[in-house]
Order: C-alpha cells, then structure tokens, then sequence
C-alpha cells in the first residue's frame, strides 16, 4: 500500500489473489486462443452489471504496482463511468493513473480505440456487453458454442446481406463483426466501425472482459483481425463532412453535440486526449480557439 | 417420369434402423435402399414412427440401432452415424435437404425471403452480394414467389409461400437427397395441389432422391415412386405406389386405403 489515499481493509485492486489468479489463467489462455471466448467465474462487483464489471475485474487481475491507468468511455476520460472506474483503481490499488494515451501502460475502454496509435507493452481492456457476435442470430448457447468450434459463420454474413437488403449498405456501425486470426469470428465490443481497422495487427494486447456474461477474450499482439463484408460490398469505416469543432482534426471519430433548441450542432472528436493533445500543438476548429 | 437406373448404387442405404425411447419402441426393423433420383413415400397414421424415422435417417436423432449409409459425392459410401459433427452438418447444408412440416421451424423468420434463400449459399462461403441476391431471385421464380416480394420477411407470407420459399431455401444449393415431413400439412387444397405440382416438377427436373413422409395417400400417389407402410414402428408392406395402392396386401394398408373420402 504505496499510496497514502488507498483505502484500508481492501486488497490489493480490491479482488482477492485467487480470483485474480483464475481471471489470469482465462486470459492466458483466451490470449492463447486468439477470438476464442473462455468462460470464467466472475465475481459480483461493486457496481452494477452493464457498467464495465468484465473490464474491472481483467484490469484488476493484471494491474500491478509500477503500471499507469488510463480509463475512458466513448472516447473521454472525463465522464461518469471513466471518472469513477478511474478513483476506484486509484483508492484500491494506489497506481498513477494519467489521461494520457502515451503515457499508459493499461487503458481500460468502453466504447472507442484511442486515435493515438497504441505501442508495444501497452495493454488495452474493454468492457463487453454481449461476447457472443451470433446471439441475435442464434439464441441457443450450445448451438453457437457448435458454430464456433466447427467454424460455421456463414449466418453472420446473412445479417450483413440483410442491412443491404434494407438500406442497400451494410449499415452496421458498431459491434462490427471481426474475425480473428482467420478462424474465431469476435465481436470486438460495441466500438465503431471507424475503429476495426485499428485491431488490425495493433502492437497493444487487446483484452476483452464481460462481466455479465462471464466471458473472457483476447487479441495478441500483431494478429490479424479482419472485419467481415462482401466482395462487391468492402468493408469501410464512417466518414464525416464536418472536422472536430474544438480541434480541426479530420481523421477522428467525431461525436454530435446539440448546443442549443434552434438545430444548433457541432462536431467534436470524441477522444478528449486526442482533441486536447491536437489544441495544445496549436490546431483549432471553428468553435475552438488556438492556444495561447 | 425419369428413368432410374438400376445398376447404380444406391444413394441411401438403411440397414436394421430402430430407435426406442426408453422402453417405447418408436420404430424398428427399418431397412431399405433408395435410389438416385427415386421418390420414396413413407404413409402410416400418427404415432406410427414416420416422423421420428426420417429424424434419424436424416441425422437429427441417433438411432438406438441399425446403420444409414449415404452415398458421399468425394468419399463414396459412408455411415452417416460414424461421420464427424461437423461432416454430418456439412452434408446437411449441402447435399441434403430438410423440409419441415411447419415453415417456421425451417425459415429464419426475422430475415428477408432472399436472405432465407442466401443463407445456404453463405454458409457454404458466397460472399459476392449481388450474385446471391440474382441466385435467390432466380430461385424466387422456380418457386412461383413474386421476385417482387425478395426483400419482404416470410410472417408476411401466407402459409403456402412460406412452404414454397422454404422449398427454395433447401434446393438452392443443388441438394442430392430431400427430406420432406408432411410438406402439404396445413394448406388449403387448392393450395397444396399447387404446391405438388410444383414440388413433382422441381424433382423430376432436378433428379433429386426424396423421402416423403406423409399420411395423406393422395400425396403419397402423386410424389412418390415407392411407398413404405409403416404402422407400431415397423413396415408392414412396401413396393411401387400404385401396386401398394391398388392391390394392398396387408390387412393394416387395406383399412388404410379404404379410409380415403371419395367426393
């Protein structure tokens, strides 16, 4: 107990040393099956299914003394849910937490992919809703269990065949369907679309916990991660007419904001790190102003 | 009518089939060969094991005895029972057809008409948009469905189309053999009049095999080349459909035969 704001009577990252062991041992070995899912016995957690418990208790099984956290929710390191997963690690654990994507060395995630490009040894955890990419197809446990093992995935592009069938492209825009290493079939959380190329052979270890669902996976290192499409309808990710109002930028995921009841809007990025990292080198948008 | 050649070997082979369900019998002694491109009708009152029969012969249920050799397109004769899962599931979206009595259990009711049809061509890996939806329209048309109507989801069909569509769905990958339970269950007359129709062409075009199971006779003697009585579990009597028809031989497909309406 390093710090002198750590809560007493809590171990360390407040799960026990067995259950952390046994989320280590469904990493090593989701980490040794790329997009398989493995089942694990996950623990009640102080706060409610739904709210990032499969990400905390992955966190919370690897986070170590001399690591750095970084928390965001869609993007922004300064909303409900990344304020207070980030004061839970900080009062249980004691480690330096940052807002920085450089300076991570564990970035738990709901909902986005920093736009910074993640490095080696840097580890990246998501909180998953729903691991299983065939549920709305399939409602039965045992039968995608079977899909999986027997690698049968042709139902997926049956829903992809339908959004164009509907609205003559494929119209799913988050949850995209990956497949991974070119044999797991993986739901990659409910991030854009915009953000699946970045899976793609990322020198981070992307980690994948859902609480509720007691399901843990993983993609190594520099693994392949391929989204699914067809071959006259390619893959390909949101584009955006307007820049980042606040930053300028042209190449992030930009998040609607209304400002006021007569149709006013703007656009800005929703990595708040990237946004600020963007103002503080002197780039601003129409709404922004440039730094002093 | 086509010819069907008897030297070659035959597509399916059953050998002693039986399945019990604890200490009820549901049938047993089954052994018949099917040929390629043969209609095989199996009639019998309810309760009689059709249904539970072609579950087992098409690999839904495990028999509790007995072998069902299938003919394989690459390795030749094989026993569907000692095939791996993922064979037997392979041979099921491919070279098999099933279709059910009730078009919901066989139709993804969520999904479009072309997805329904699709799906099959998917799975065996088509990943070309539009060559899936031209398939899916062309199959449309053989099935007498509005091409109009590809985007639409089968609840919105009638009971006769969602029949069809699901008929579709089965031949679009070029299936050898069809299982079919009680394919005309549940429609109107006119409306299965049409569907035989239908169904008799497609066969005779295509050359498929199928395995009837029915208890309506007058299916049985429009469809098939060859009837199977089956009453307790067992078949009681079995040959050509006209010569079982006409001239039954057992005092059970007597009774049954003298049961149809003349209107």
């Amino acid at each position: 107990m390093s710090h002198a704001q750590t809560l007493e009577g809590y171990n360390f990252a407040y799960l026990d040393e067995q259950t952390k062991r046994m989320i280590r041992w469904a990493i090593l070995k989701a980490i040794a099956v790329p997009g398989y899912q493995v089942p694990f016995g996950s623990r009640e957690m102080p706060l409610p299914y739904g709210w990032g418990t499969g990400g905390i208790q992955v966190t919370a099984s690897i986070i170590g003394q001399d690591d750095t956290l970084k928390v965001i929710d869609q993007g922004a390191d300064d909303t409900t849910n990344a304020v207070s997963i980030r004061h839970f690690f900080a009062r249980t654990t004691g480690v330096k937490t940052t807002e920085r994507t450089e300076s991570a060395t564990l970035i738990q995630t709901r909902h986005r992919i920093p736009e910074r490009p993640l490095q080696e040894g840097q580890v990246l955890v998501y909180q998953v809703p729903i691991p299983e990419p065939l549920r709305w197809l399939e409602p039965r446990e045992t039968e995608t269990r079977k899909m999986h093992a027997l690698a049968e995935y042709g139902v997926m592009h049956v829903k992809l065949y339908e959004d164009i069938a509907r609205f003559g492209r494929i119209a799913t825009s988050y949850a995209y369907p990956v497949m991974v290493n070119g044999r797991y079939l993986m739901s990659p959380s409910p991030i854009p679309k915009f953000d699946n190329p970045k899976m793609d052979n990322m020198p981070a270890l992307q980690l994948f916990g859902a609480g509720r669902e007691k399901r843990i996976y993983a993609i190594p290192p520099y693994t392949k991660v391929e989204s699914l499409d067809f071959d006259d309808h390619p893959f390909e990710v949101q584009k955006w007419d307007d820049c980042c109002a606040l930053c300028g930028a042209q190449d992030s995921y930009l998040d609607e904001v209304i400002i006021d009841d007569a149709g006013g809007r703007m656009f800005v990025c929703s990595d708040t790190d990237y946004c600020e990292d963007r103002r503080a080198q002197g780039h601003y948008g129409p709404l922004g102003q440039a730094a002093e | 009518m086509m010819t069907i050649d008897i030297n070659a070997a035959p597509l399916l082979s059953v050998q002693n089939l039986g399945k019990d369900y604890g200490n009820l019998v549901a049938c047993t002694d089954v052994s018949f060969d099917l040929w390629p491109g043969e209609v095989l009708g199996i009639v019998g009152e309810s309760g009689s094991g059709k249904t539970t029969l072609l579950n087992c012969l098409s690999a839904q249920l495990a028999p509790s005895r007995g072998a069902v050799i299938y003919d394989t397109r690459v390795d030749g004769p094989r026993d569907i029972l000692e095939m791996t899962e993922s064979e037997r599931r392979l041979l099921m979206r491919t070279d098999w057809g099933l279709v059910r009595q009730n078009p919901r259990d066989g139709l993804r009711l969520g999904v479009s008409a072309g997805a329904n049809v699709g799906e099959r061509l998917m799975a065996v890996g088509a990943r070309h948009y539009g060559d899936i939806r031209a398939e899916a329209a062309n199959w449309l048309q053989k099935v007498e469905i509005d091409v109009g109507r590809i985007d639409n989801v089968p609840s919105t069909f009638s009971g006769g189309m969602q029949q069809r569509l699901q008929i579709a769905r089965n031949l679009v990958t070029e299936p050898r053999l069809v299982f079919m339970d009680e394919p005309t269950g549940g429609l109107d007359v006119s409306v299965q009049a049409r569907l035989l129709d239908l169904l008799r062409g497609l066969v005779t075009r295509l050359g498929l095999s199928a395995i009837i199971v029915t208890h309506d006779l007058a299916v049985a003697r429009l469809l098939a080349h060859r009837l199977m009585v089956m009453r307790h579990g067992r078949v009681v009597e079995q040959g050509l459909t006209d010569q079982v028809l006409d001239d039954p031989q057992h005092p059970y497909t007597q009774l049954l035969v003298s049961s149809i309406l003349q209107p």
